[in-house]
């Protein structure tokens, strides 16, 4: 279980400051803090308040990779700053992420196979915006993995995100994503990835922490590979390590929990 | 149809342990042995690199074994009550790749001879034999914590394979391998969580995951082999994935326990079903090593000459490149 750090996002407040007034404290505090944690990626963000998005992203992805080693999630829809942010990737990134229109893959596939990246791809499209069942995400995420096949990108590097919305508005949804997740993992061989926005499960609900690692650890017993999530969150973390063991990913030992977070998978 | 070969793509390899010294390495060994450095499962030389084949050290008993079995006692005739001469035997004789020294005689109840006499036996194989040494103690925890780092002291530069550390007696040991820079024998009783476990509690005191060889134990043939096959296997595909707490070449007392078998033993007079006991005893001891290499193992402790010579030129035939 690969977690994707999701505070470094201009989102928040800490970060936001951080870019504005080029002040690398909290950018480097959070590098650090989500790594040794067990993230196995960091998302960065910009947030849509940035007053100069590219040259934030750049900021951002420089500033990271002077304390840590830890391969990032390039996170923006804007293509033309994820191609100047993948050039600074001194790792192999992620780029996060590539709708199932065909003129983003077209845009975004060959870019990820240039630069040797992994790509985070949503089961959703303009027209179908997020798919009501399972069969339509799945539609959709064969369409991923076709095209993955079209423009050479290997298909354990194609990261199928099902896609989840909050339980309190949409509870109907939860139980389509963890379908659709059992039947991506039969698309291919070797199959695609799968992973998620977590955090999307228990927006403005009560219980945010409670309601997200019981989602992951579920998500998980139906094929999840990864998911961007709170990386500081030690309950969350210590759910996924666990539920690793118990699936027999990971051979069981004491300090299986320290293992995984040294790990990162 | 063309037919293309499936091959697994693998994440992690076996690290490489290096036992014994030269000269200008600070010691004083004509050999060193390197064990490990698998990226594949075993002798698929079409899909991963098996840089080192496995090796056999031979058991050498610093006290005459009475309770050995006689076939074996028999092929070491004027040698038994001297480790140096049975040291020589083994290597000049049956091409042992180490020497495995089992200092019985520390034993209370074996001869009670203190850690000076211990160093003094350990110093006088190293002179008569070139090959790298592992030395292990008489089992009993409180003395083993006393010869063994005397002779790890005394034979800093050496680079020996010391054992053995348990998950309830490990930390003499481990600080004696990590002062004098030693290898250490890892061993737990065919647990592979246990194993595990062991693994990260010694790298957590600072010895390097490549000064450690797992001892996970061993059932012989037909008294618990499959457990230790299957654990061995475990162990190396858990490697493969990625698994760093596991990735440390493997050691089997292949003799030992081959030779603890009934049917290693009995007389063909008492069974006669059975067949002639010379031939069964080595091939009982032989075909115990040649499966667990099978699983993975990269360090047999073999006894009898005969069987070193079968798993010899079984390990010769595994280690030629397949057609693939």
């Amino acid at each position: 279980m690969e977690i994707i750090g999701e505070r470094i996002n201009g989102m928040f407040k800490d970060i936001r400051e951080a870019i504005k007034n080029k002040d690398k404290t909290a950018v480097h505090e959070w590098a650090i803090k989500q790594t040794n944690n067990g993230a196995a990626w960091l998302d960065i963000s910009t947030g849509a308040a940035a007053e100069d998005p590219m040259d934030a992203m750049k900021w951002l992805v420089e500033t990271v990779q002077e304390v840590v080693n830890t391969p990032l999630a390039i996170d923006t829809t804007n293509y033309d700053i994820m191609e100047e942010a993948l050039k600074l990737c001194k790792r192999p990134a992620l780029i996060n992420s590539c709708h199932a229109d065909r003129y983003k893959i077209e845009r975004v596939f060959p870019m990820a196979v240039k630069y040797g990246a992994k790509v985070i791809a949503l089961a959703m499209s303009e027209e179908s915006g997020i798919p009501k069942t399972a069969d339509a995400r799945v539609a959709l995420a064969m369409e991923l993995v076709a095209a993955a096949d079209e423009f050479g990108l290997p298909f354990d590097d194609l990261y199928i995100d099902p896609l989840l919305l909050p339980v309190n508005v949409a509870q109907d949804h939860g139980v389509e994503a963890m379908e659709a997740l059992r039947q991506i993992k039969l698309l291919s061989d070797p199959p695609p990835k799968t992973t998620c926005g977590l955090s999307n499960i228990s927006q403005k609900c009560a219980n945010r922490k409670l309601l997200n690692r019981t989602m992951l650890v579920m998500l998980m017993a139906c094929g999840l590979d990864s998911a961007i999530a709170d990386a500081a969150d030690d309950d969350l973390m210590e759910a996924a390590a666990t539920a690793r063991i118990i699936m027999n990913k990971e051979i069981y030992c004491d300090s299986y929990i320290d293992l995984y977070k040294t790990n990162k998978y | 149809m063309p037919v293309q070969t499936i091959k697994e793509r693998n994440a992690g390899k076996v690290g490489v342990v290096t036992i014994g010294a030269t000269q200008e390495q600070g010691g004083t060994r004509t050999s060193v042995v390197k064990i490990g450095g698998e990226s594949s499962l075993p002798f698929l030389h079409f899909e991963g690199e098996m840089p080192n084949k496995p090796v056999i050290a031979m058991e050498v008993v610093d006290r005459v074994p009475e309770e050995w079995n006689d076939e074996v006692k028999n092929a070491f005739t004027g040698v038994l009550d001297n480790p140096v001469a049975w040291a020589k035997k083994c290597v000049e004789g049956c091409g042992a790749d180490l020497i495995f020294l089992r200092l019985q005689s520390a034993d209370p109840e074996l001869g009670n001879k203190s850690p000076e006499d211990c160093v003094k036996t350990v110093k006088d194989v190293l002179a008569a034999v070139g090959v790298p040494l592992a030395v292990v103690g008489c089992g009993v925890d409180e003395v083993d914590n006393k010869i063994i780092p005397a002779v790890a002291e005394a034979c800093a530069g050496e680079n020996l394979l010391l054992g053995f550390a348990s998950q309830e007696n490990y930390n003499t040991i481990v600080a004696a391998c990590m002062v004098h820079k030693h290898n250490l024998i890892a061993q737990t009783p065919l647990d592979i969580n246990i194993c595990k476990q062991l693994n990260i509690l010694i790298t957590e005191m600072g010895l390097t995951a490549d000064k450690i060889v797992l001892d996970t134990n061993i059932g012989g043939l037909g008294y618990g082999i499959e457990y230790a096959y299957s654990i061995l296997e475990r162990g190396r595909l858990g490697t493969l994935q990625g698994d760093r707490m596991l990735a440390m070449p493997t050691l089997g007392t292949v003799g030992f326990e081959a030779w603890k078998a009934k049917e290693a033993n009995v007389s063909i007079e008492e069974f006669p079903g059975w067949g002639e006991q010379k031939e069964r005893g080595i091939l009982w001891e032989a075909m115990t090593a040649t499966a667990l290499l099978q699983s993975g193992l990269d360090l047999l402790v073999m006894r009898h000459p005969e069987a070193v010579k079968l798993v010899q030129k079984n390990i010769a035939d595994l280690m030629e490149p397949s057609s693939v």
